[in-house]
């Protein structure tokens, strides 16, 4: 194992996994707590349309889902903040249409035979210079917005009617919310892939959720179990040659059920 | 006495549907106004437009002769609430701290004035000794004590409650309103509710509203209210308001 960690591809996917990490435990508790699971995993499956037209033009991956993403999130939030009864018909939608289009895109690439399920279930050891770039760039941003706008996402996240009366700018929080859960699931996708996203956004912040008793702490907490389900799942995946998302989130799933016979045990 | 808040010829349609005309009410400083009326008869709508979420169609609403609008600091507000999710994961002083109007950003949150100021309306409600508390660990009357807090940290003139005892136990309820009764040697209570036997051993005034609104001076009567049944309640108040109120509405 040890001599593993001399390969850079290896170390790429490390740091890759650790910082992926800390996006999704402070992401998924803002996903969580504003009830957007459904949400994110409408945009997580959109954003393979642009997975699809960005192999098909010859453009960078993390560029065309992100744009997917993003625009995806943008048409969500103003659905929500509109028509909040409607909004899982045109999450459906959404995420039927995304991938689509990825399927579309990918049949009509001349001589294209690359792996999808990398896309679908993780591929981290693909991990290049510059995807790790583009991930410790999302994350400055979204520790730079927490920190920041702590106090305004909480109150967003906690009471918006009440946000809104004190001045808040509801539909701006709640919107950036969506934006950079997009973000995050678009650099998820790279660790655990587009199926499996959601699970990493939630698990470890289902933990922390009883763990802790404020919002920073979940992030914080969801952050720290997030780091160790993906080392130890890179660990397996690399020792027994598995697909680096579905050792990550069967870690997460063990840990999880683990968690809930030991409470289960203390409060009998 | 000059009113604190003024209501004058108030009209607010949604669409074409008249929602309520002709409202005139006038609260003075130290009323405990209890809101009363059947469901779809305006009572929400009444708030939102005192609050500034909906928009005055004709008439007006003023707080000390000043348009509500650019005084809505002196209003403090505690919704009805069915939405907030118990489980969050925020203290207690976190709560009442949204209760600031404050601009400034400070990282992490909160400055050290902040905080003492929430500890002192934590104190105010009898809540100080959970302020660390995770507001789902508290009771729904202590829980509503907090958003009672909350809505004290900008030291309003009026405290608007909707619905404040809604899904707590009776003696949570009692306890809302003894705090209510202690805060109102200061400030104005103006309180929303259906829980009419409760509500009227603590109001000095009731406005019945059904579309339009009808204003009773409770004052000698109010011990005629005192632990006596909803029914009771019902039958006495109508027999007050006396005929302007619509025969045919409960409350």
């Amino acid at each position: 194992m040890l001599e593993a960690l001399s390969y850079s591809f290896i170390q790429n996917a490390l740091i890759a996994g650790v910082l992926i990490s800390i996006c999704a435990g402070i992401i998924g508790s803002l996903i969580v707590v504003n009830r957007m699971v459904f949400l994110a995993g409408g945009i997580a499956h959109t954003s393979y349309g642009g997975i699809g037209m960005a192999i098909y033009f010859g453009l960078p991956i993390f560029f065309g889902a992100s744009v997917f993403a993003v625009g995806a999130a943008l048409i969500l939030a103003s659905i929500s903040l509109k028509q909040k009864n409607r909004i899982d018909t045109f999450i459906g939608l959404i995420w039927a249409v995304g991938m689509a289009i990825g399927v579309l895109f990918i049949d009509l690439t001349p001589g294209y035979n690359v792996d999808l399920m990398s896309y679908l279930f993780g591929s981290i050891l693909a991990v290049s210079r510059d995807d790790l770039l583009f991930i410790s760039i999302l994350l400055l941003i979204i520790l730079f917005i927490t920190i920041f706008w702590y106090r305004d996402i909480l109150a967003v996240s906690y009471d918006s009617e009440y946000a809104s009366l004190r001045g808040v700018h509801v539909k701006s929080f709640y919107t950036l919310i969506l934006v950079l859960s997009a973000l995050t699931v678009v650099v998820s996708i790279k660790i655990v892939g587009l199926i499996l996203v959601i699970a990493l956004l939630t698990i470890p912040v289902y933990i922390a959720e009883k763990l802790s008793s404020t919002l920073g702490g979940m992030m914080s907490i969801s952050a720290l179990l997030s780091v160790c389900f993906t080392l130890v799942g890179l660990y397996f995946s690399y020792i027994y040659d598995l697909t680096s998302g579905a050792s990550i989130i069967l870690v997460a799933a063990l840990s999880l059920i683990v968690f809930l016979a030991i409470n289960f045990l203390r409060h009998r | 006495m000059s009113p604190i808040l003024e209501i004058k010829n108030l009209y607010f349609a949604y669409e074409k549907q008249k929602a309520l005309e002709n409202i005139n009410l006038s609260i003075n400083k130290k009323d405990f106004l209890a809101i009363i009326g059947p469901n779809g008869g305006g009572k929400s709508t009444l708030l939102k437009l005192i609050l500034g979420i909906n928009k005055i169609q004709e008439g007006s609403i003023e707080i000390e002769g000043k348009n509500s609008s650019s005084c809505l600091n002196k209003i403090g507000y505690v919704p009805q609430n069915t939405n907030v999710n118990i489980d969050f994961p925020i203290r207690v002083f976190e709560v009442v701290l949204m209760g600031h109007t404050n601009k400034k950003r400070v990282l992490f949150g909160y400055s050290k004035d902040e905080i003492s100021k929430a500890y002192e309306v934590l104190q105010k409600v009898g809540m100080k000794k959970f302020a660390k508390n995770k507001i789902g660990s508290l009771s729904g009357g202590q829980r509503q004590r907090v958003m009672i807090a909350r809505a004290l940290f900008t030291n309003p003139q009026i405290l608007l409650l909707d619905e404040p005892t809604s899904s707590i136990d009776a003696k949570g309820q009692k306890e809302v309103y003894e705090l209510l009764k202690i805060l109102n040697e200061d400030i104005t209570v103006v309180v929303v509710s259906h829980d009419i036997s409760i509500i009227l051993e603590y109001a000095s005034k009731v406005a019945y509203i059904n579309r339009t609104l009808v204003l009773h001076d409770i004052g000698i009567n109010q011990n005629r209210f005192k632990s006596k049944d909803e029914h009771f309640c019902e039958v006495e108040l109508l027999n007050l308001l006396g005929s302007k109120v619509q025969k045919g509405c409960s409350c």
